[in-house]
C-alpha cells in the first residue's frame, strides 16, 4: 500500500497544517518510506493478543472535586497572542 | 582541589557543606565557562543574572541539610519553569513564559538547587541528533561537527563540557540514554510513573519520563533521589516507596543474574560495539554476577511499534498548539486559516512529519490496521521482558548501534535516523528503567555506552550494577576544550 498525494493533502487538512505542493510531494516520499518500515508489524499474528492501553499498572485515582487555585485569570491570559484584558481573541467566527 | 566546573555533583556538594566553596563561587565558575562556550550552542535561554542573585542569597543563609545546597543546574528546555521562557526547541513556543513550575524542577529547587538556564533540545523532543531544534544544532564537545545525540542534546553536551554539574533530560524513546552514550556521560530513564510528568511539554504521554544526566553513577543516584516523587498532579504518577538511591548505592553485585538478549546483535553492528558488549559481560562476571543468555523475540518490532504509538500520541498532544491561547500565531482571514498557517509556520519539518503519521494512523479506516495493531505488539514486547525478568535481575545491552555521527549526515533520511534508537525504544514501550553508562571508545576515539535495563521500580539494582561496572571500566572522556573562546 502506498500513500498518494491526495491522501497527504487529506491528512494535512485533518492535522490543520497547510502545505504547498512541493512540501506535499516531499512528505509523500518520507511517509511512504516510514510506512514501508512500519508494515513489518503485519508479519505478526496478533488475533488473540489484548491491546496494551496503559503501561502503568494502576487504576486512575479519584480525588475530591475542590477548587485549589483562585483568581488565576491573569496568569491564564498572560501568554495569549493577542492582547485583551479579559478574553482570548480569535478571528471572527460567526458571520 | 580540581577546577570547580570539572567536579562531580558529589564533590561540589561536599565542598559546599564543608565550606570549602560557596554557591556564589560555583555558580560564577559555571557562568564564566558558559560565556566562553557559546560555540557549543547548548543554551536556548540563560538565567545567569538571577542565578548569581540566588547563589548570594543561599550563601547569606545557607541550609546544608538540603540535598543540592546552592548547586547551579541547567535543565532541558522541555521543563516548564515559572517566569523563565520555555520553548521545547520550537518556534511555536518561542515566546512562551510559563506561569507555573514542573514538579521535577520544583523538586530540584526545593532541595536548594539554582536554575542556570534552559538547554537546547530537538523540537518537542522529536529527534536523535538535536538537529530539529528551532535554535540550531548543538556541537558535541567530544569533537567538532559531531552531533551530541538527541533529543536531550544540549543537556548531554552541557554535562560533558562541564557547563552544568548535572542536568535533567526527558526520554521518550532514548532521548536521555542515546545522547549520554554519544557524549561519554551517564543517563537514566526511570520506570514510567517514577518522575512526575506535570509541567513537562508533552510528546508521547505513555512513553515520556524525566531522568538524570550526570558525569558518573553516584551523581545519577543523588539526582534521581531528588526528582523521583509521587505527584497528585500527574494521573500516572505511581505512589510507592522510593529508595534513598545514593545511600543504598553499592558495588556488591555478587550473584546478580544478568541477561544477555541475543536479538540485540543486529545486522551491520560495528565490531567495536560487539567488543564493548563482550567487555561489559566479562566485567560483570569479574564482579561476581551470573551471565544468562536470554531471548526477547519481538525486539525487531519495537521500532515500527514506536513509530505508530509515539506519533499518534504526539498528534493528539500537539493539537493544542493552535495559536489561540499561547505561543506563536500567524494571522488568518478566518479561524481555520489561522490554525493552518500557525501550525504550518510554527512547527518544523520533523514535527510536522510525526503529526502527519500520527493523524494518519488514528484516522478513520486506519485505526485498527495501525494503532490497534501497534498496541497489541506493544503487549508482546512487554511480555518478552516479563518473561525475561522471571529468570534474570537485569539485562545488559549496548546503548546505541553506533557512536556519534557528523552533523547533517542523517538529516535527509528519517528512517536511518530512527534506527539510532533501536536498543532504547523497547524499554520505553515496556515502561522499564534503563541506564546508559560510558563503556569505551570507537576507532575515532568517540564514546560508546552500555545499557543496563531493570525490572519496574528496580532503579537501585541497575544503579548498583552500573556502579560496579563503572569502577571496572574506568572510562576517561579526555575532552580537549576545543570550542573555548577568549
Amino acid at each position: 500500500m502506498s500513500i498518494d498525494l491526495k491522501t497527504v493533502k487529506h491528512i494535512s487538512k485533518l492535522a490543520r497544517i497547510s502545505i504547498d505542493d512541493e512540501k506535499a510531494n516531499k512528505l509523500k516520499g518520507d511517509l511512504n518510506n516510514i510506512f514501508e518500515f512500519i508494515e513489518k508489524l503485519n508479519e505478526l499474528n496478533t488475533d488473540n493478543v489484548q491491546a496494551l492501553t496503559s503501561i502503568a499498572e494502576t487504576t486512575l485515582r479519584f480525588r475530591k472535586d475542590e477548587i485549589k487555585s483562585e483568581n488565576i485569570r491573569e496568569k491564564i491570559l498572560k501568554n495569549s497572542p493577542e492582547e485583551n484584558k479579559d478574553f482570548f481573541v480569535v478571528p471572527k467566527v460567526v458571520e | 582541589m580540581s577546577d570547580i566546573t570539572s567536579q562531580s555533583l558529589f564533590e561540589l556538594t561536599s565542598n559546599i557543606k564543608e565550606k570549602k566553596l560557596s554557591s556564589g563561587e560555583i555558580t560564577k565558575a559555571f557562568i564564566d565557562r558558559a560565556e566562553k562556550s557559546k560555540k557549543l550552542n547548548v543554551y536556548v535561554t540563560d538565567n545567569f543574572e538571577k542565578a548569581i542573585d540566588q547563589s548570594k542569597k543561599f550563601d547569606s543563609n545557607p541550609n546544608f541539610d538540603l540535598k543540592l545546597p546552592g548547586i547551579p543546574i541547567a535543565v532541558k528546555d522541555l521543563f516548564c519553569t515559572n517566569g523563565v521562557r520555555t520553548t521545547a526547541g520550537s518556534k511555536i513556543l518561542n515566546n512562551f513564559v510559563p506561569t507555573y513550575e514542573s514538579t521535577v524542577t520544583q523538586n530540584l529547587w526545593s532541595q536548594g538547587a539554582i536554575l542556570l538556564g534552559k538547554l537546547n533540545c530537538d523540537e518537542f523532543a522529536m529527534g536523535s541528533s538535536n538537529e530539529t531544534s528551532f535554535f540550531g544544532n548543538v556541537q558535541n564537545p567530544v569533537g567538532e561537527n559531531l552531533v551530541p545525540g538527541g533529543s536531550s542534546g544540549g543537556s548531554s553536551a552541557a554535562v560533558a563540557a562541564n557547563l552544568t554539574p548535572v542536568t535533567i533530560g526527558t526520554d521518550t524513546g532514548g532521548s536521555i540514554r542515546q545522547p549520554a552514550s554519544f557524549t561519554g556521560t551517564v543517563g537514566l530513564k526511570p520506570t514510567y510513573g517514577s518522575c512526575s510528568r506535570y509541567g513537562i511539554v508533552a510528546f508521547a504521554s505513555s512513553l515520556d519520563q524525566a531522568g538524570p544526566m550526570t558525569k558518573n553513577v553516584r551523581d545519577c543516584s543523588m539526582l534521581l533521589e531528588v526528582i523521583s516523587s509521587f505527584d497528585q498532579k500527574d494521573s500516572t504518577s505511581i505512589d510507592y516507596k522510593r529508595n534513598c538511591y545514593s545511600k543504598e548505592l553499592s558495588k556488591d553485585i555478587k550473584g546478580k543474574k544478568i541477561g544477555i538478549p541475543k536479538e540485540y546483535r543486529v545486522d551491520n553492528m560495528p565490531d567495536e560495539i560487539e567488543q564493548l558488549w563482550k567487555n561489559g559481560i566479562s566485567y560483570a562476571k569479574d564482579c561476581g554476577a551470573e551471565i544468562i543468555d536470554i531471548s526477547l523475540p519481538h525486539t525487531n518490532y519495537a521500532l515500527p511499534t514506536y513509530y505508530i504509538v509515539a506519533p499518534a500520541e504526539a498528534s493528539s498532544n500537539l493539537a493544542r498548539y493552535d495559536g489561540v491561547k499561547y505561543g506563536f500565531r500567524s494571522p488568518g482571514q478566518n479561524l481555520i486559516e489561522m490554525y493552518e498557517k500557525t501550525r504550518s509556520e510554527g512547527f518544523g519539518d520533523e514535527v510536522k512529519r510525526r503529526i502527519m503519521i500520527g493523524t494518519y494512523v488514528l484516522s478513520s479506516g486506519y485505526y485498527d490496521a495501525y494503532y490497534l495493531k501497534a498496541q497489541k505488539v506493544r503487549q508482546l514486547i512487554k511480555k518478552d521482558f516479563d518473561d525475561a525478568f522471571s529468570k534474570v535481575d537485569a539485562i545488559l545491552t549496548p546503548s546505541t548501534p553506533s557512536s556519534a555521527f557528523k552533523i547533517g549526515e542523517k538529516t535527509n533520511d528519517p528512517v536511518s535516523m530512527y534506527l539510532n534508537d533501536i536498543f532504547t525504544v523497547p524499554i520505553n514501550l515496556a515502561g522499564l528503567p534503563g541506564i546508559s553508562i560510558p563503556a569505551g571508545k570507537d576507532k575515532n576515539n568517540y564514546p560508546l555506552g552500555l545499557q543496563v535495563i531493570g525490572k519496574p521500580f528496580d532503579e537501585q539494582n541497575i544503579l548498583n550494577i552500573s556502579y560496579a561496572l563503572e569502577d571496572k571500566i574506568n572510562f576517561k572522556n579526555d575532552i580537549s576544550d576545543w570550542w573555548l573562546s577568549e
